[in-house]
């Protein structure tokens, strides 16, 4: 009895795994395939063809987009790490006035919703002459919130005694920062990065308002625009060799960091 | 000076948030609220109108559909994502092998871009060669119009959402059960009490907390609906799936009516914010 119902959980566990993983084997599979082929396309092709490939590199500047992706997601990163350190540093290890304010203030403007200041911070974005440049992509998310809240929440849990030697060592705060509390938050870098990288790489609403140019726009933005626009011509192939291109790298860092994409996502999840 | 450079450096490490909170949240809500009372194509001088962009917005009726569109993706998504979730969290729960294989597979869609779910969701739903239509020929049904079908295609759309978030809410659902202690089972089971018994006399009143955060992130989530409808639908048939977020994206950017496009953002936004509340209010109440 015990037996049997075992056998049905792993059943039923590799059907509803079979349902989240196998749209992803037919797009794959759908985009190697040769066009007349896909409508029927269940398993494998007959035969496997890079075409839709090709054709989709004709059309599009896919190559172009992926280093503008990759170029914005990491400056975003690199930002956030920085001035979210910063700033979190400052509001759980020093003393000054106005601390507590800032804080409630940031706490506050996650509970906005961003349809609000969507209009204003694209005239912004206008008036700063910033409409088809990369700063319009990066700048205005060099600050995020959550990611202050979590170094300030990680550096809060840090012995004192750590900032006490470094300072009779001589360290100015900057030198704390980077050379001593880094080191010893590897789990917060490690979480505020991923969900900053993943968040910025599959971010399309934004680029969508600020970039019209071509070549400069993001891989998600691109192929949006691919799949909506008629340039595809109703080829199923080549919008689904789009939207490969666009999976297949984070797809990868999954596979490698699975484990820490699981965890990094679900803490942001828990400390709201 | 060696005080006075300790007292002006908190400054200085915060300043950059100040510079973007003063540019890119305080300054945006004041000229919002300013927008909502001019006439602007951005090109032109603003142009001072009084309330009628508020006049316009209670008399439009695609913005009302607009909401009431997302209120219902929030109405079956949220229960749906809930439910699934829950239901896949429990089983993963047993002391079974290859755990972390299945949580990886949920997972999966979670990370991918809106966009691919999207794309390949609309091959799936589509009416003639898609996968779900030839599955359900071959079990011998009628195809259905997952997307143009006015009466479907939200709920497709929703069930899709759930497809792509589902991951994520099991993974916390997991979290939450590993909170309940053991021997509360172990002395539901002296007593005798049936498997079913136990979910909803122990397991469910324990998660409750978990249950209120889920439907919190899903609703301000959901409240945010654009790409989906915006590649696979376009909003249609009929205005069926066209949501807020997506209305005031078409007013602001395709046809340029900045004024109007800020009002529409403003009063949705406190229709979000009154929702959140209240959900809060709840949970306050309950726990």
């Amino acid at each position: 009895m015990k037996k049997l119902k075992k056998i049905l959980f792993y059943f039923f566990l590799t059907l509803s795994a079979l349902v989240f993983v196998y749209p992803f084997y037919w797009m794959v599979i759908s985009s190697l395939a040769p066009e007349n082929e896909i409508a029927n396309l269940t398993l494998l092709p007959s035969d496997f063809t890079l075409s839709s490939y090709s054709q989709m590199i004709d059309k599009i500047p896919i190559g172009k987009a992926f280093f503008n992706s990759m170029l914005v997601a990491s400056s975003i990163t690199i930002g956030v790490l920085v001035f979210g350190s910063m700033i979190g540093y400052a509001l759980s290890r020093l003393e000054f006035k106005g601390r507590d304010l800032i804080f409630y203030i940031i706490i506050f403007t996650m509970t906005l919703p961003f349809q609000i200041t969507l209009i204003p911070q694209y005239i912004i974005m206008v008036k700063f002459g910033w409409i088809d440049t990369y700063l319009a992509l990066i700048v205005p998310y060099f600050i995020n919130a959550l990611g202050i809240i979590m170094f300030r929440q990680y550096f809060k849990s840090l012995p004192q005694s750590l900032l006490d030697a470094a300072r009779l060592d001589g360290c100015g705060e900057l030198q704390i920062i980077f050379k001593i509390l880094w080191p010893n938050s590897i789990p917060a870098l490690v979480t505020i990065g991923i969900i900053t990288f993943m968040a910025s790489w599959n971010e399309v609403l934004w680029p969508l308002i600020v970039i019209r140019d071509e070549s400069l726009m993001t891989m998600p933005q691109l192929v949006t625009l691919f799949a909506v626009g008629g340039r595809a011509e109703s080829q199923l192939g080549v919008k689904l060799a789009s939207a490969v291109m666009l999976a297949l790298p984070i797809i990868i860092a999954y596979l490698f960091f699975q484990k820490y994409f699981i965890q990094s996502m679900a803490s942001t999840g828990i400390k709201e | 000076m060696m005080k006075n450079k300790r007292k002006i450096l908190p400054y200085l490490l915060v300043s950059p948030y100040i510079i973007h909170f003063m540019l890119f949240v305080a300054f945006p809500v004041i000229f919002s609220i300013v927008l909502t009372f001019h006439k602007w194509n951005i090109i032109a001088p603003m142009e001072f109108t009084g309330f009628a962009n508020y006049i316009r917005l209670f008399k439009d009726k695609t913005f009302l559909q607009s909401i009431l569109n997302t209120l219902l993706f929030l109405i079956i998504h949220i229960p749906l994502q809930i439910v699934v979730a829950l239901f896949l969290a429990e089983i993963l729960n047993q002391k079974l092998k290859f755990k972390g294989f299945f949580r990886a597979a949920f997972f999966l869609p979670v990370i991918v871009s809106g966009v691919v779910v999207t794309i390949l969701w609309q091959q799936l739903y589509g009416f003639d060669t898609g996968l779900l239509n030839r599955l359900l020929i071959k079990v011998g049904l009628a195809k259905i119009g997952w997307l143009t079908d006015p009466n479907i295609a939200m709920t497709s759309i929703a069930v899709m959402a759930t497809w792509k978030n589902v991951g994520l809410y099991i993974v916390l659902f997991l979290v939450g059960l590993q909170t309940v202690p053991p021997h509360y089972y172990e002395a539901a089971d002296l007593e005798g009490a049936s498997k079913m018994q136990k979910f909803f006399k122990i397991t469910l009143p324990m998660i409750n907390p978990t249950i209120f955060m889920v439907v919190i992130l899903s609703t301000i989530g959901g409240f945010s609906l654009f790409i989906e409808p915006y590649v696979m639908t376009g909003g249609g048939p009929l205005n069926s799936t066209i949501s807020a977020v997506l209305y005031i994206y078409k007013q602001g950017f395709f046809y340029y009516h900045m004024g109007y496009s800020a009002t529409l953002g403003l009063f949705f936004a406190l229709i979000i914010l009154t929702v959140v509340f209240v959900q809060k209010k709840f949970v306050e109440r309950d726990t």
